[in-house]
């Protein structure tokens, strides 16, 4: 009945005129980024650059001190993936109990977990960065790591436990008759078989934490340990008009997590779609 | 002792069918034969999340009734802090700002969002490379994504631009510096962002409507918008419900944009409660009366979280009728 016509035809073409014209900021990123300094000033967002100018690209690279872009990256790379690890261990390990051992303390962790997905988080920033600040936990990579695990872990909980639901115990009582302990047969049969979850976890979490500007800039503010986007927030405000620049390190920030994204963007729509549907 | 007694065929026969059906006893009466990991597993989940949520938001919501500035002594001053908000008009505008900004990124996120998702649902031979075409702003990060269009939105900027091309010189603007325009050109930065992701819950929704109903309605004579109307929105009611509700809990959070864009100007015009709690807590260290703004935010957001479960869940029940 609905198959492929001339009219459908006319329509998909339609829809890539409409998508290309969605997508045209980019186009204005890119172009504007190859420009040399006195290109960008004096040429229309739309001309193309007369010749590739590595320029920009070479002087946000190179920038020292608060501006260094490659050492934020690091800094980003070591605060998303700790917080990726803490996430699928606990979360991981948390949800495993809660599921299969049926007990009243299980069901109130769960429902405690529940709350706190809903539970908005504006409210406990103040109480947090004061008490992070009291135990030194700002500034530095290690709080922010923690921050991130006890914010997202209801989150990473309750993703391992919808997913624990679905799957039959038979690996484990397998796993234990064979003369597992429960630790060899969480750590060797199930969490491998929980790869999907895990997928899920780490890729909404890895997002969330590696594009976060509102948290690093309140725990990380004023230290020389800065995330990505709080670099790009001081070092774009240094300077004016010179959209070039501006547009490497915008393009410089975007390329970690576009490579991960061309990488795995099934899992990743998939990984949205599903964790949303719960 | 149950199985020698189906397997002794002559005693079978006087077994009664329904004690025949009973599970086999494997572990009845003894002690669970397995024992799934330790209980202490959960406890430094259970200790995060009670001390990063509970603990946190509790105490938040004490300092909003405190003058405490982070340093030194603190008197409990009652409900000073929510008076001073109401009749600050800034602050009240910044109430207002952060309502207009999710309300208005949750209907034009869905209206072009539903659209997107219908136009790539079916047939379409390059659907897969369109939703991941339109869905690559959503994995950036809001603050690059702000850039961009700090650059078209600027007075020598692509929209004013096309303004001149298309011969409305006279709308040619500073956008993100005039009072009236700016929180309208944070709008489209955040609708902008947020479309593709509202696109992936409603295809989501879509898979699921059986091409066959949609067919049969075609055949009776529905036209596409009868269709959609009497096929499509009911089944796809549950993804609307997940769509509105994170965009509004979103929305109402909006922050990284407007300091990116504007910073909450010019003259606090595109203020919202995120943007205020961060000044008044974090660089005026007034931390009481931030936490007072924390929990008007925080209340305005349970408020519409719970008004859209129960929205939803009576449309749910409806449909399934």
């Amino acid at each position: 009945m609905f198959r492929y016509t001339k009219l459908t035809a006319v329509r998909e073409a339609f829809i890539w005129l409409v998508t290309l014209i969605w997508l045209l900021p980019f186009y204005f990123l890119i172009a504007t980024a190859f420009k040399g300094d006195q290109e960008a000033l004096t040429t229309s967002a739309v001309t193309p650059p007369k010749s590739l100018d590595f320029n920009a690209f070479i002087q946000v690279l190179t920038a020292t001190g608060r501006n260094n872009i490659p050492l934020s990256i690091l800094n980003s790379i070591i605060i998303t993936a700790g917080a990726i690890l803490g996430l699928v261990l606990f979360g991981s390990l948390a949800a495993y109990v809660i599921t299969r051992r049926t007990r009243t303390w299980t069901n109130l962790t769960f429902y405690l977990v529940l709350i706190a997905i809903i539970l908005p988080a504006q409210l406990g920033t103040v109480p947090l960065y004061i008490g992070a600040r009291s135990v030194g936990l700002t500034g530095n990579a290690v709080g922010m790591i923690l921050l991130w695990i006890g914010i997202l872990l209801p989150l990473s909980v309750f993703l391992y436990a919808s997913f624990f639901r679905g799957l039959t115990t038979e690996y484990e009582e397998a796993a234990v008759i064979d003369g597992a302990s429960p630790t060899q047969a969480f750590f060797r049969v199930v969490l491998p078989l929980m790869a999907p979850a895990t997928g899920t976890v780490a890729i909404l979490a890895g997002l969330i934490v590696w594009n976060d500007f509102f948290n690093s800039l309140i725990f990380l503010g004023g230290s020389t340990t800065q995330t990505l986007p709080v670099a790009m927030y001081t070092y774009v405000g240094g300077l004016v008009s010179a959209w070039n620049k501006i547009f490497a390190v915008v393009i410089i920030s975007m390329v970690p997590i576009l490579l991960f994204y061309m990488f795995a963007q099934k899992k990743f729509i998939q990984g949205f779609a599903g964790g949303l549907k719960g | 002792m149950t199985v020698t007694i189906e397997r002794d065929a002559t005693r079978t026969l006087t077994v009664p069918p329904e004690a025949r059906r009973t599970p086999r006893p494997r572990n009845g009466g003894r002690r669970p034969l397995i024992s799934y990991g330790h209980w202490w597993w959960a406890l430094p989940a259970i200790v995060l999340v009670i001390g990063v949520h509970y603990a946190a938001t509790l105490t938040g919501g004490f300092f909003a009734f405190t003058n405490w500035t982070g340093l030194g002594d603190w008197q409990f001053i009652g409900l000073d802090n929510f008076v001073r908000i109401f009749k600050d008009p800034t602050l009240l505008g910044s109430v207002w700002n952060t309502l207009f900004l999710a309300f208005g990124t949750v209907i034009i996120t869905n209206i072009i969002g539903l659209g997107f998702a219908l136009a790539i649902n079916r047939t379409l031979k390059s659907r897969y490379v369109l939703r991941t075409l339109l869905f690559l702003p959503v994995v950036l990060s809001p603050l690059a994504v702000a850039y961009i269009w700090k650059f078209i939105f600027q007075f020598n900027g692509p929209l004013n631009g096309f303004l001149v091309l298309i011969g409305l010189p006279d709308l040619q603007k500073v956008w993100l510096a005039d009072p009236t325009w700016s929180i309208w050109a944070i709008l489209v930065t955040v609708v902008w962002q947020q479309t593709g992701f509202v696109m992936v819950i409603y295809l989501a929704g879509l898979a699921s409507v059986p091409v066959e109903i949609e067919e049969a309605a075609a055949l009776d004579g529905a036209n596409i918008w009868q269709r959609f109307q009497h096929v499509t929105v009911p089944a796809i009611r549950p993804s609307i419900a997940i769509a509105t509700t994170l965009g509004i809990i979103q929305g109402l959070r909006i922050f990284d944009q407007i300091f990116a864009l504007t910073g909450g100007g010019p003259a606090g015009a595109t203020e919202t409660l995120a943007t205020q709690v961060y000044k008044q807590a974090f660089s005026l260290g007034q931390f009481g009366f931030g936490s007072a703004l924390a929990l008007v935010l925080t209340l305005i957001i349970l408020v519409f979280a719970i008004i859209q479960q129960y929205a939803t869940r009576d449309r749910d029940a409806v449909g399934r009728a």
